[in-house]
């Protein structure tokens, strides 16, 4: 047979796909039994805080996504976090109304989400230099504003579902959360849908991957970049707003701590995917979980190396040693009209 | 200013013959000029229901320009479009698509990644509410195909089908929106001869049912072949229009290009020195362990052309890719000048007198980005004079674009224009320049006339004859038969990865060699 200039195979590229799945799967799997067996409570601790560890990576995974799929890079994900954090901390603490705390950490999010779209789709800026600037800027305000010492009435409570969050083992830990979490785990499949599902999914996508194609059948590139920026800004501050509502229930300086980018590092190993990113962000917890565990368990490792897990994980995915993603062909080039 | 040149009245004469009155497009006087540049002046056109209008000109001439217009990409400064007789304006595609104007683009419009189905659905998505209906859109889809017999998977990836089918998909992505007038912009400049023909035989299809296709192009032969009636253009302006019937190769050439063209290549017999390049049993497997090029043996003499036939994708790539260096081979050897080439050392072959002109003049001819001046030496800026002690030397180095742009005729605005911004003709001047202007006595071209207009064609042919006759060895690689049967003295032809024989171009016949292309020793 005479080579076609086919560059890689169909099968090759589904059978890893599906074999990392399936060792993740197990993986997990494994580990949750052995600790079940050992010790249900731990094992439900250990399974709780893999996903408080993993729903601000889910929400940023998402925000980067709807910005990437569109074609726009968006690395102020932290930036973006880190003001809703402190937006939603200072209306928790001014208010006292969770709700509409929430409410104003997603605007942050969304107006940083729109001025990173500015400077990237009408500016034409360099869209990682435009990430940078969101996520100094943010390290800034929030440290220049944030006054040690205040204090809120609270943070977000569990709402248990009723008879779902009777079933052993995984109704206390899906159906027993508070609302951030609920949000999360929705966004998660209704993105899915959107992205693959749906009219605006496909010109979405279609825009990150071949912008003049969209325009000349009439698809306005620039609405498109422009709202799903906005739509993954909402994302962020919702992740933001869980550091401060429900995760941790207090500001502090540079709180977020690089999970803007570790949920980048989650979107590129999920492959650019909502359902595999949310997989993604739950290793990363439970790798983050095993490790406190690790610690409880008086293993006698250093604690910091121990610590150094999740950002370990985060650099070997991203230099790619986990199989090959392949980013939307047009990201983070400017889309110029002719 | 010729005798081809119709009035208005003939026009209609013309058109009225042919059965086809139904006027539903009409340009009256379109302007369009870009900063520098006139690109359409006073163009006025009109199209009839079923018929292919082919639009002729050389590259540049304002074909492109006017068919933008028409679909809404560019407005024009001036002039009136009018559609079944009513004015209509169009703003941007949206409008154009929605008047049932559709365009195939010279580069396809296509999302790599995509299904068949997702590109031929977007912009234009069948839906259930806001979720696409999938299953409605491909029964529409296979509804199509089947009725136009345009067959393609519709959840085929894009990226992994042939350039043949992508186009397939760009025509069903018009048809999918009921398109009364498709636009095709050089659809044959990527498809081989066997390709070009089905599509000729889906544009019958398509008028057969009543939609008009106007047909960009600067090929000659197809443009007799297919269109009913033909406008030629140059530098903006319409400069005639004629049907097949009435004129020739020769009457267009002459109305495209403003002067008299000549269509064949002169040359004198080949005078065959020694051996510069020698293929001995070479073998190149792809990804896969499958032969691209299998026990191939070939030698090319100073002072002749071997031409190289064969329709694309049988092993000419990898073969040329192979002897400049580009690509790892599995076994065999390649020789230049009696020494023995290294494998994957593109600057020892260089550096022992080999040019190259590659297939894909944007991808591995230029660097887009850079100006003409660093294209002219990304061969030897590393030596003197254009770098002393590891500094480049500016001023060597435009002296030497100039003088490479005046001696190649090379249309550009100055020595820093980026290689981007020129035309395609323009572009492979720059690389036919850096590379013969170096001592060479090895060019290896591989497709060096794809895409270009005549008289691009006519200048590269007739370089490489002149390096012929001053005793360099030529390899070219062709798939288009009448430039491998024009310029070449010896011809062989790949198959499937083999040379499947050798022949002399004097006693070579082009049905023979058309079998032998196809398989049929």
């Amino acid at each position: 047979m005479i080579s076609e200039t086919v560059k890689r195979g169909p099968f090759s590229h589904i059978n890893w796909k599906l074999w990392r799945s399936v060792i993740l799967a197990l993986l997990i799997l494994a580990a949750i039994l052995f600790f079940n067996a050992r010790n249900p409570a731990e094992t439900r601790a250990v399974l709780r805080s893999t996903l408080r560890y993993a729903v601000p990576l889910i929400l940023g995974a998402l925000c980067g996504i709807f910005c990437e799929r569109a074609g726009i890079v968006n690395i102020g994900i932290e930036g973006q976090m880190l003001l809703s954090a402190f937006t939603s901390y200072m209306t928790n603490a001014w208010t006292g109304n969770l709700m509409f705390s929430l409410f104003v950490g997603m605007v942050t999010g969304s107006i940083v989400g729109l001025f990173l779209a500015f400077l990237s789709i009408k500016l034409k800026l360099n869209q990682v230099i435009g990430g940078t600037v969101i996520n100094i800027l943010a390290a800034g305000i929030t440290g220049y504003f944030y006054q040690v010492g205040t204090t809120t009435k609270g943070k977000f409570a569990s709402i248990p579902l009723g008879p779902l969050a009777d079933i052993p083992i995984i109704g206390p830990l899906l159906f027993n959360n508070p609302p951030i979490t609920y949000i999360a785990i929705v966004l998660v499949i209704v993105s899915q849908i959107v992205l693959f599902n749906t009219r605006w999914g496909l010109r979405t996508r279609a825009v990150g991957e071949h912008p003049r194609a969209a325009d000349t059948l009439g698809v306005d590139v620039f609405k498109i970049r422009y709202l799903n920026v906005l739509i993954g800004g909402v994302m962020a501050g919702l992740a933001g707003a869980f550091l401060t509502l429900e995760g941790v229930g207090l500001f502090e300086r540079g709180m977020t701590n690089g999970r803007g980018f570790i949920a980048l590092a989650v979107m590129i190993f999920g492959k650019w995917n909502p359902i595999s990113s949310a997989m993604a962000a739950l290793f990363f917890g439970f790798a983050n979980a095993m490790q406190t565990q690790l610690q409880f368990m008086g293993i006698q490792i250093a604690h910091q190396f121990v610590g150094m897990i999740p950002y370990l994980l985060t650099i070997i995915v991203v230099s790619g040693f986990v199989g090959r993603s392949r980013a939307p062909a047009a990201e983070g080039i400017p889309y110029e009209k002719e | 200013m010729d005798t081809l040149d119709l009035t208005n009245d003939k026009t209609t004469e013309a058109t009225k013959m042919t059965g086809k009155e139904t006027l539903i497009l009409e340009a009256r006087n379109i302007y369009k000029t870009f900063p520098g540049t006139i690109a359409n002046a006073d163009v006025s056109l009109e199209l009839h229901r079923g018929e292919v209008l082919a639009l002729l000109g050389e590259n540049g001439a304002g074909k492109s320009t006017l068919m933008n217009v028409i679909y809404g990409l560019y407005t024009q400064d001036s002039g009136e479009i009018f559609l079944n007789g009513e004015p209509y304006s169009i703003n941007n595609p949206h409008d154009a698509i929605a008047a049932g104007i559709g365009m195939v683009h010279q580069h396809f419009m296509l999302v790599p990644v995509f299904t068949v189905l997702e590109n031929v659905m977007l912009g234009a998505e069948t839906c259930r509410g806001p979720f696409l209906n999938k299953k409605a859109a491909e029964a529409k889809l296979r509804q199509l195909e089947k009725s136009f017999g345009l067959e393609v998977d519709p959840h085929a990836i894009i990226e992994e089908l042939p350039v043949g089918l992508q186009q397939r998909v760009e025509i069903l992505k018009a048809l999918y929106r009921d398109v009364e007038i498709l636009i095709m912009d050089e659809p044959t400049a990527v498809l081989t001869p066997q390709e070009t023909e089905e599509l000729f035989k889906i544009m019958r299809r398509l008028t057969e049912r009543g939609v008009s296709i106007v047909f960009i192009t600067h090929k000659l032969k197809e443009v007799l072949e297919i269109a009913d009636r033909i406008i030629i253009m140059r530098r903006g302006h319409v400069v005639g229009s004629a049907t097949p019937a009435e004129t020739d190769e020769h009457g267009l050439a002459s109305m495209m290009v403003g002067r008299e063209v000549i269509l064949e290549v002169d040359k004198l017999p080949a005078e065959p020195g020694d051996t510069v390049l020698e293929v001995k049993q070479l073998n190149v497997h792809d990804a896969n362990q499958l032969h691209s090029v299998k026990d191939c043996s070939l030698s090319v003499r100073a002072g002749e052309v071997l031409g190289v036939a064969g329709v694309q994708g049988n092993g000419q790539s990898e073969l040329v890719e192979a002897i400049t260096g580009l690509r790892r081979y599995n076994s065999g050897e390649i020789w230049i000048d009696g020494k023995r080439m290294p494998q994957e050392k593109p600057r020892v072959l260089v550096e022992n007198g080999m040019a190259h002109i590659p297939e894909d003049r944007q991808k591995h001819g230029l660097i887009l980005q850079y100006p003409l001046t660093s294209n002219f030496v990304l061969c030897n800026y590393y030596r003197e004079p254009y770098s002393r002690h590891g500094v480049l030397n500016a001023e060597a180095i435009l002296k030497n674009a100039d003088a490479l742009i005046e001696r190649f005729d090379v249309r550009t605005p100055s020595a820093e224009t980026s290689a981007g911004d020129l035309s395609g003709g323009n572009q492979q001047k720059v690389i036919v320049g850096r590379e013969l202007s170096r001592d060479v006595s090895l060019v290896i071209a591989n497709q060096p006339t794809r895409g270009l207009d005549v008289g691009s064609i006519e200048y590269i042919h007739q370089t490489l004859i002149d390096m012929r006759d001053a005793g360099v060895g030529v390899l070219l690689v062709s798939s288009e038969l009448d430039e491998i049967m024009s310029v070449s003295d010896r011809i062989a032809v790949m198959y499937r990865g083999e040379i499947v024989d050798v022949l002399d171009a004097r006693d070579a016949n082009r049905e023979h060699i058309g079998l032998l292309m196809a398989g049929h020793a």
